[in-house]
């Protein structure tokens, strides 16, 4: 008997996802920023693998719709990837900085 | 045969108005030949029905909406009709062979005489109609030609407003005949008025509603005919060129009220106040128009106030009744009336323009053809015996002796004035020495002119007659004109009142155009009589203005605040306010910081999650 019970995951999969948050909310460098999203992202998907695991059916088979679930988030988080470390690339080429104190011009 | 002749006079006085407006416009010449061309047809057609004396009535289907709604192009002729088309048609063809000269150097002359045709459809379409709301139709039509006609002049201020005050006041009328109209038409479900007088027991039991009904349909003929309270068009309508008010503003279309009266009167009879009513406007209209009358000093003017005189006084028989008496005086009245206006249009034209008849003086001897026919209308329309006007008012005022004495008072008195005025008129105008250059070089007009005033003068005298009338209006009618017992003392009176009132004129305004101060300062001459009440007119044309413009301005202010305050104040600066205030508000929002924008966001997710597993 596995002594690892599904909150076992969820609850690292929640600890995984509050790192993240915090580290979006309160590191100041953009590239960390952009690290802490993927930490989240990668969260997310640890709870819809243990979901899986854990979700057998009556054929003993695990629920596949969370796995395929979760290789759609590692694709958009490639793509996301690309885009995102582009735009930060253009931005440090226009301001010199990549800091988000720095970025605050888009207000009123 | 019979029955085409009413197509003829109907459609082609049209038919000139259409190819005037369409294609002869440009030439003078060939408008004035349709349209005389098209008047002596209709005449000549009018002349031949008053001769075979057959009543016809032919009709088109128009509208046919089942049971509840038929309407037909119909054109009826019975003695009452026939009676109109000649008074209509013989004035119209004079005024249209009078105005070829008087309208001779007039830029306009083509627009005149296709707009004077278009009067003679539309007139000639109410005295044919065979339905109320074919009636209706011209009677708007004949509003528009003599709004059009009013307005010739156009570039004159005082003309178009003039005319826009002619149309706008018969509107006000117009509104209460089509109430008439339809009122008869909810409960008898039709407007023909052979039908109508069928199914005249569906009226008649519901005695109010048969009195509202007759009043509604009397109103359109106040309008038309210029009762009081809506008499203040017709003195201003003399803006128009004088044909034009020989022919609309005397002789026919403001008698088309008492046609029209005379047409319904089967409806009107059966309700005593209804009737009373129209006695009562119609005495106060004449009353009041003569003492009116007896102060202006607008040759034109004078007229007028005179035909809203006598229209009141035919208004006030067929209140009493009479109305076989009424369209008597309307037959005779339409005569000399046009006759006095063509004499004072051809004064007008030799004085060059001049109408205020302290500048002229001495015109019996510069134009004696005027003076002579202008003296016969006179006499014929104050009531001198043995000329048209005594016949005919008499009769109107044997039959009010007979029903209402107040009604007959004020006939009588209206006569008095009527003599009164007419006898100053002259008396200033035609006696004496010219007061002015102008009335100096007075001449006799051209033939033209001449010859209308002369056949007008002829009618005049013989109008009144027996025999003359009788061949004209037929047996059955004329039974009805004369239908008063005859007594004594109304003609004694009558003719009283005539004596009283020429003798009266004569002897207060004789010694002032003999006054030799006259002369040294013509122009200051004064009027030995001046009573201001009647010189301005009752100050009804003020009161009006006060009340209208004054209601008409403190609604128009109102309406300013309003707008002002309301709509613009508080609906839309009030919205734009907010919206703005909103925006401003929520914008302070964007403060840039993208860590924030992630606490708030996250925050969000935290209360949505929260709200959701609650």
């Amino acid at each position: 008997m596995n002594p690892l019970t599904l909150n076992h995951y969820l609850l690292a999969s929640g600890l995984l996802f509050s790192i993240g948050f915090a580290g979006v909310l309160l590191r100041r460098n953009i590239i960390t920023i952009f690290m802490c999203l993927e930490l989240m992202l990668n969260a997310a998907n640890l709870s819809l693998v243990a979901f899986s695991r854990f979700h057998i059916g009556a054929d003993g088979l695990p629920n596949y719709n969370a796995q395929v679930l979760v290789f759609f988030i590692i694709t958009v988080a490639a793509a996301e990837v690309a885009v995102g470390l582009a735009i930060i690339v253009a931005l440090y080429r226009a301001r010199q900085t990549t800091h988000v104190e720095d970025l605050v011009s888009l207000k009123f | 045969m019979e029955s085409t002749l009413p197509w003829l006079i109907l459609l082609s006085p049209l038919a000139s108005a259409l190819l005037i407006l369409l294609f002869a416009h440009r030439s003078k010449a060939l408008s004035v030949l349709l349209s005389l061309s098209a008047v002596f047809l209709a005449l000549g057609a009018s002349l031949l029905l008053v001769k075979n004396a057959t009543d016809t009535l032919t009709s088109i289907p128009w509208i046919d909406l089942g049971p509840a709604l038929k309407l037909g192009i119909g054109l009826k002729v019975d003695a009452l009709t026939r009676v109109m088309l000649l008074v209509v048609t013989g004035v119209g063809t004079l005024v249209h062979v009078y105005s070829t000269i008087y309208m001779a150097d007039d830029e306009g002359k083509s627009r005149f005489f296709g707009a004077l045709s278009l009067f003679m459809f539309s007139m000639l379409g109410i005295v044919l109609a065979d339905n109320l709301a074919m009636m209706f139709i011209f009677w708007e039509l004949v509003g528009v030609s003599s709004f059009l006609l009013i307005g010739h002049w156009f570039t004159k201020e005082s003309a178009a407003k003039a005319a826009n005050k002619a149309f706008l006041t018969n509107r006000i009328g117009d509104f209460g005949f089509m109430s008439g109209i339809l009122l008869v038409w909810s409960t008898v479900g039709t407007v023909e008025f052979a039908g109508i007088q069928e199914n005249l027991t569906k009226l008649t039991a519901n005695p109010t509603f048969l009195t509202l009904a007759g009043l509604c349909l009397f109103c359109g003929a106040v309008g038309k005919s210029a009762q009081m309270p809506l008499h203040v068009w017709l003195p201003d309508a003399m803006e128009g060129p004088t044909p034009v008010s020989a022919l609309i503003h005397a002789a026919t279309m403001v008698a088309a009220g008492v046609y029209m009266l005379a047409r319904i009167f089967f409806i009107l009879e059966p309700s005593a106040t209804a009737l009373g009513v129209i006695a009562a406007v119609g005495a106060i209209t004449a009353l009041m128009a003569a003492l009116m009358a007896t102060q202006q000093n607008d040759i034109k003017r004078i007229l007028a106030y005179s035909t809203l005189s006598q229209l009141g006084l035919m208004v006030a028989g067929i209140g009493v009744g009479a109305w076989g008496a009424s369209m008597f005086h309307l037959f005779t009245h339409a005569f000399f009336k046009a006759l006095l206006f063509l004499g004072s249009g051809a004064v007008i034209h030799a004085l060059h323009h001049e109408q205020d008849i302290w500048k002229m003086g001495g015109l019996r001897k510069t134009m004696p053809k005027t003076f002579l026919t202008f003296a016969i209308g006179t006499l014929a329309l104050t009531g001198m015996p043995f000329l048209a006007g005594f016949f005919s008012k008499e009769a109107i005022l044997l039959a009010a002796w007979h029903k209402s004495l107040p009604v007959f008072a004020a006939g009588l008195l209206t006569s008095l004035l009527t003599a009164f005025y007419m006898t100053r008129l002259v008396v200033v105008a035609f006696f004496g020495h010219a007061r002015t250059d102008a009335a100096n070089h007075g001449h006799d007009c051209p033939a033209g002119m001449t010859v209308p005033l002369l056949i007008l003068a002829v009618l005049s005298v013989i109008a009144g007659y027996a025999g003359f009338a009788e061949a004209i209006f037929g047996k059955e009618l004329f039974h009805h004109v004369h239908a008063a017992a005859p007594v004594a003392l109304v003609p004694i009176l009558a003719l009283s009142a005539f004596v009283l009132g020429t003798l009266g004129a004569w002897i207060l305004y004789h010694p002032a155009i003999k006054d030799p101060a006259v002369f040294k300062d013509a122009y200051r001459i004064k009027d030995p009589v001046r009573i201001p009440l009647f010189a301005n007119k009752f100050y009804i044309d003020e009161i009006y203005h006060a009340l209208i413009a004054g209601t008409q301005e403190m609604l128009a202010g109102f309406l300013g605040w309003f707008d002002h305050f309301i709509l613009d104040g508080v609906i839309v600066r009030g919205i734009c306010a907010i919206t703005w205030g909103a925006g401003y508000t929520l914008r302070l929002l964007q403060f840039g910081n993208l860590q924030g924008y992630a606490f708030f966001f996250g925050a969000g997710v935290v209360v949505l999650l929260y709200i959701l597993t609650k």
